[in-house]
């Protein structure tokens, strides 16, 4: 039996959050975009938004609405990292991470706060101050440990480093750990596995690797950093299915798809050259660079409606500069088909 | 042209300078310091500092106990009627002083309200010491209620969450998290209030009188002063006005300073005094 299995729904203004969801000792990653009810979903298993449904943790009711079960946040088993951390300006980091319980010694050392201990959370850093939000959710040792945005608040150039970190803390804390995040990065890197949440509904529920190679539908490939070119898909002789793009452009896929759909195209399948390469590629797109972000030792550029990520030595070795024209390839059989949600 | 208006401008602000500073200044120009001193220690002006001591330390007192956590429950609630409850409390703020008396007579007095239920327990409110309290406290009150719901609003509610899912029950939220946050503010609140409470004239008057030694206070004895010995009249009004000083250096230094301030003042043009 999951530790932690929960079936709430919660009225919001624009749509009704519905989810089912139970927790093993792992650490489960809800992507979406903002406004798709995750921090709603975190505060009613915190107890901080009313919620009907079912609530348990290792067999105890949280919530229960058929029989009048809805404990209050103090009484819940939980540890909540808030965006932004909410750490007590006027406590000093001793006293934020012992607020939940005293004698934190052991968690200050551990956490690499130890030295900190009398600093205010205005004195800190971005990452120092995650630390000590984690620390502070954990130190009551809570059943459950939820953290929504825990790297939105971090800068760019620092936010790699501590997401490696902050997935060996949530390892090591070893209990069902739900994270909130608009970023497939850092939902695949911190989780086993991923729960795309759009308008209050999950739409799919897997394993990172799994996302990216069988996405249910155009959004969720979008999410998972997929081109998505929508289009309407025929039969061809030859056995391909060709899909016309509004712009009349053409592209073949080897899945089979008939009226409105959609191509989905990962960065790393698109290569790029300055003139139509003579090669087994199926579909060339020519366009203008509108884009060139250099990241680690790629670069992502986009080329009219497509983003290719390429080494950064091929770019330098093309020469590539905004507002150049280049060709961007890509494989029919690296093409995916979706039926295009109406 | 855009020269000609910034010197207007200029010039409006210096009138404006002027006109509020100038009789301020003219208080201690018109009898030498020394005498001034001398004149607080005549027996009226005595009696009636110990009096406002005395009855604004209590109304003040009680003013803080009760109107801290009821700012907190208002300020941080959300409930039916909560926009009718604050406009409900910032009422008394622009009602007359004297109106204030006259209602609060006509609560407490013999022929009051509770006039009879009070009589019967052999209790008489107006015209006693109780009732200046009970004056200043009416009149005080909604200032430092209003500031406090103000600065336990602005509150970020995320810490109060992180506190409940950190097992603090709702006592211990307000008083480790809610009441510290809020300190600044609700010490501006509190001091303007208090200056408010002190300057209290037309509600005392109507509903406790003048009794020296009972029930004047310092702005009813420069008033009953005033034509029988106007130095200590001038006295009183000066003591006033290092109170008033020490009220803004003391904002100052709680640091609420422009926040509290423009906040209070924007929302209440009350008169200090009737």
């Amino acid at each position: 039996m999951d530790p932690l299995r929960l079936s709430v729904d919660v009225p919001l203004r624009q749509f009704a959050l519905r989810v089912e969801l139970a927790l093993g000792r792992e650490v489960v990653a809800l992507v979406g975009p903002s406004g798709a009810g995750k921090t709603t979903l975190l505060r009613a298993i915190a107890g901080l938004q009313p919620a009907r449904g079912a609530i348990s943790v290792d067999g105890d009711a949280w919530l229960d609405s058929m029989r009048g079960v809805d404990l209050p946040a103090e009484e819940r088993s939980v540890g909540l990292v808030f965006q932004d951390y909410a750490l007590f300006p006027h406590l000093t980091v001793r006293k934020n991470v012992e607020f939940g319980r005293r004698g934190q010694d052991g968690l200050l050392e551990r956490f690499g706060l130890a030295a900190l201990a009398d600093a205010k959370p205005r004195e800190l850093s971005g990452g120092e101050r995650q630390r000590v939000a984690l620390a502070r959710a954990l130190a009551p040792d809570p059943a459950v440990l939820l953290l929504d945005e825990p790297l939105a608040a971090l800068d760019a150039h620092t936010r790699g480093e501590i997401r490696g970190e902050l997935q060996a803390l949530l390892r090591e804390a070893d209990r069902p750990t739900l994270v909130v995040t608009h970023d497939f990065e850092d939902a695949a890197t911190l989780a086993t596995r991923v729960g795309v949440l759009v308008e209050g509904r999950l739409r799919q529920l897997a394993s990172p690797a799994e996302l990216v190679a069988s996405p249910a539908d155009p959004f969720v490939a979008s999410l998972t950093g997929a081109n998505v070119l929508r289009g309407r898909a025929r039969a061809t002789s030859t056995g391909l299915t060709e899909l016309e793009l509004p712009s009349g452009e053409l592209i073949r896929s080897t899945d089979l798809a008939d009226g409105d759909a959609a191509a989905i195209v990962y960065p790393w399948e698109v290569t790029l050259s300055r003139t139509p390469p003579d090669d087994s590629a199926q579909n060339h797109l020519a366009g203008v660079v509108a884009s060139l972000v250099p990241v680690g030792n790629r670069v992502r550029a986009r080329v009219g409606p497509v983003t290719a990520e390429i080494t950064a030595e091929s770019s330098e070795r093309l020469g590539l500069r905004l507002g150049d024209r280049a060709v961007a390839s890509f494989k029919a059989s690296a093409t995916k088909l979706l039926r295009q949600a109406l | 042209m855009k020269h000609a208006f910034t010197a207007a401008a200029a010039a409006a602000a210096v009138v404006a300078l002027t006109f509020l500073v100038l009789p301020v200044v003219a208080l201690f120009l018109r009898v030498p310091p020394g005498d001034l001193l001398h004149a607080l220690g005549t027996p009226a002006a005595r009696d009636a500092l110990l009096v406002s001591i005395k009855t604004s330390a209590i109304a003040h007192a009680a003013v803080l106990l009760v109107g801290t956590p009821a700012a907190y429950a208002i300020g941080r609630g959300r409930f039916p009627g909560r926009a009718v409850v604050l406009s409900l409390i910032e009422l008394p703020l622009v009602l007359p002083p004297v109106v204030a008396g006259i209602a609060l007579l006509v609560t407490f007095g013999r022929l009051g309200l509770l006039g009879g239920a009070l009589d019967v327990l052999g209790i008489q409110i107006s015209f006693t010491q109780t009732a200046v309290v009970l004056a200043v406290a009416f009149v005080e009150s909604p200032l430092y209620v209003r500031g406090a719901i103000a600065s336990f609003e602005s509150v970020d509610g995320a810490l109060l969450d992180a506190a409940r899912t950190l097992r603090a029950g709702p006592f211990r939220v307000f008083a480790r998290v809610a009441l510290p946050l809020a300190a600044g503010g609700l010490g501006a609140a509190s001091a303007l209030a208090l200056a408010r409470g002190l300057g209290e004239f037309g509600a005392t008057l109507l509903f406790a009188g003048s009794l020296q030694g009972v029930t004047q206070t310092l702005p009813l004895a420069i008033y009953a002063q005033f034509e029988v010995d106007f130095d200590t009249a001038l006295a009183i009004g000066a003591l006033f006005v290092c109170f008033g000083v020490a009220v803004l250096l003391a904002l100052k230094v709680v640091g609420g300073w422009t926040r509290s301030v423009s906040l209070l003042t924007s929302r209440f043009v009350s008169s200090p005094s009737a």
